[in-house]
């Protein structure tokens, strides 16, 4: 791992691969740095942004003290989501892939999901793990209503949207699971490092 | 109860605070005031903790009035003189003038609206927190109010000051000082997330880049060449490059410019 100042109240952890990012990103979280305001994970890095300069140094030794190897490492939640595999782009996907539309859910469904992050939305995971073959672009031109819950697929990440927004990717199914509730506490059902399987209904 | 009633909402004025803090893992972006340096001043002119909510109002314009008694509130940042007035109840006030893009208006108290996740803020990009201003509407004030007090404001003029970005080396040679030696001007796409710039092409040569966490202060490069300026509401992940990083001083001001202005940045640290 290294550390390194990312401007003046930020810094950027680079590391070997997720799983090194979400230990860093719990470790980071659990020391409850002063000034800390975001800790975000990601494929290959943790990047942590801070009040104002001031506590760029103390941050950066503390970041820098961390054995990644050595650090506790909470045992993944699993979720297994129920999903209906029925979106609109799901004929798509399986006509891309060459498969039946039947072989794109089983493959779909078939998979060990990762929650490599979460972004774009409150709650939006970022799930790494699907089958290459259900690899699809997103959209050239973003669907300007997508729903709550709804399954899509961007490259090789699939992913769920939390809430009711406009959005690119290509949906092949929906859950009936609430990812995002700012009256819970955790207010997301995810977390990075947490494993996800679809359970169709 | 005494609140602020919203006699005439300007075309985009928010509730803002210090921001959301410790959510961005689960996707919550921190949001808040786009002009930290500002709030801060007019909290300390009503007595309030720097980071209590006000009011963010874009280009000023919006009428108050107290409601239910006595309301003492600094108005910052205007193209006049900024100002602390006690309003009786039922007296209106209309707010100036901005002198960049954002007017602060503070009160004694702070507002009091239902927090969510811990912040007042309303986040532009995702929508949590009190929805943009409505004519009409009434806002909460708190009781607990404090004394005055100082801070200091670092003006600053000149080109914004950056440091070299996380990604140089995946971009060609000279990239940033293509950056440092151009002229930008903001576009009217600028909003609480980016100010987004135009001027030459600055061809980064790759498309995107692993998804990683964006800062406030971020110069990022698309495809495109325009660069774009993240500022306080800023996506938690971005996927292009990022060419330098304003620095947090010198991103209050930036943070001010209207469509039209012209920027420039100068090099520290390297």
């Amino acid at each position: 791992m290294t550390v390194a100042a990312y401007g003046d109240r930020a810094l950027r952890c680079t590391v070997d691969g997720l799983a090194d990012a979400h230990a860093l990103c719990d470790a980071l979280l659990r020391a409850a740095l002063p000034g800390v305001v975001a800790v975000v994970p990601a494929w290959r890095s943790v990047v942590v942004t801070l009040a104002a300069p001031e506590h760029q140094e103390a941050a950066h030794a503390l970041a820098a003290s961390i054995d990644i190897g050595a650090t506790s490492r909470r045992t993944p939640r699993m979720h297994e989501l129920a999903i209906r595999y029925d979106g609109p782009d799901l004929h798509e996907v399986a006509m891309q892939a060459g498969v039946s539309v039947d072989e794109a859910v089983r493959r779909h469904a078939a998979g060990d999901y990762v929650v490599a992050f979460l972004g774009f939305a409150p709650g939006f995971p970022y799930l790494s793990g699907l089958d290459p073959r259900l690899a699809t672009a997103r959209h050239a031109t973003p669907r300007q209503a997508v729903g709550a819950g709804a399954v899509g697929i961007a490259d090789d990440i699939t992913g769920i949207y939390p809430a009711d927004s406009p959005g690119g990717w290509q949906i092949v199914g929906h859950v009936t699971a609430t990812l995002f509730d700012v009256r819970r506490d955790p207010p997301a059902l995810l977390a990075p490092g947490d494993r996800v399987r679809f359970v169709p209904t | 109860m005494t609140a602020l009633r919203v006699v005439r909402a300007g075309p985009r004025t928010t509730v803002q605070d210090g921001g959301r803090i410790g959510f961005a893992h689960l996707g919550v972006p921190v949001a808040g005031a786009v002009d930290v340096a500002t709030l801060r001043a007019a909290n300390a002119k009503v007595g309030n903790d720097w980071d209590a909510a006000v009011l963010e109002s874009t280009l000023g314009g919006d009428v108050l009035a107290a409601e239910g008694g006595c309301v003492t509130v600094a108005v910052v940042a205007t193209a006049s003189d900024d100002d602390v007035v006690t309003l009786q109840p039922g007296q209106p006030l209309r707010i100036g003038r901005a002198a960049g893009a954002y007017v602060y208006v503070a009160v004694a108290g702070g507002l009091d609206v239902e927090p969510v996740l811990g912040s007042r803020c309303n986040d532009s990009l995702s929508g949590l927190g009190p929805p943009p201003l409505s004519t009409g509407q009434l806002l909460p004030v708190g009781s607990t109010t404090g004394t005055p007090y100082d801070v200091e404001r670092l003006g600053g003029t000149g080109p914004l000051r950056v440091l070299p970005g996380p990604h140089l080396e995946l971009l060609p040679t000279g990239l940033l000082d293509a950056l440092v030696g151009a002229e930008w001007t903001v576009t009217p796409r600028a909003d609480r997330v980016a100010l987004r710039l135009a001027g030459p092409a600055l061809d980064p040569g790759i498309g995107g880049i692993a998804s990683e966490g964006l800062v406030p202060g971020a110069v990022q490069l698309p495809p495109d060449g325009q660069p774009v300026l993240f500022l306080a509401n800023h996506p938690v992940t971005g996927g292009y490059p990022v060419v330098a990083v304003v620095t947090a001083d010198d991103l209050d001001r930036a943070a001010q410019s209207r469509p039209g202005a012209t920027l420039r940045f100068a090099p520290i640290g390297h």
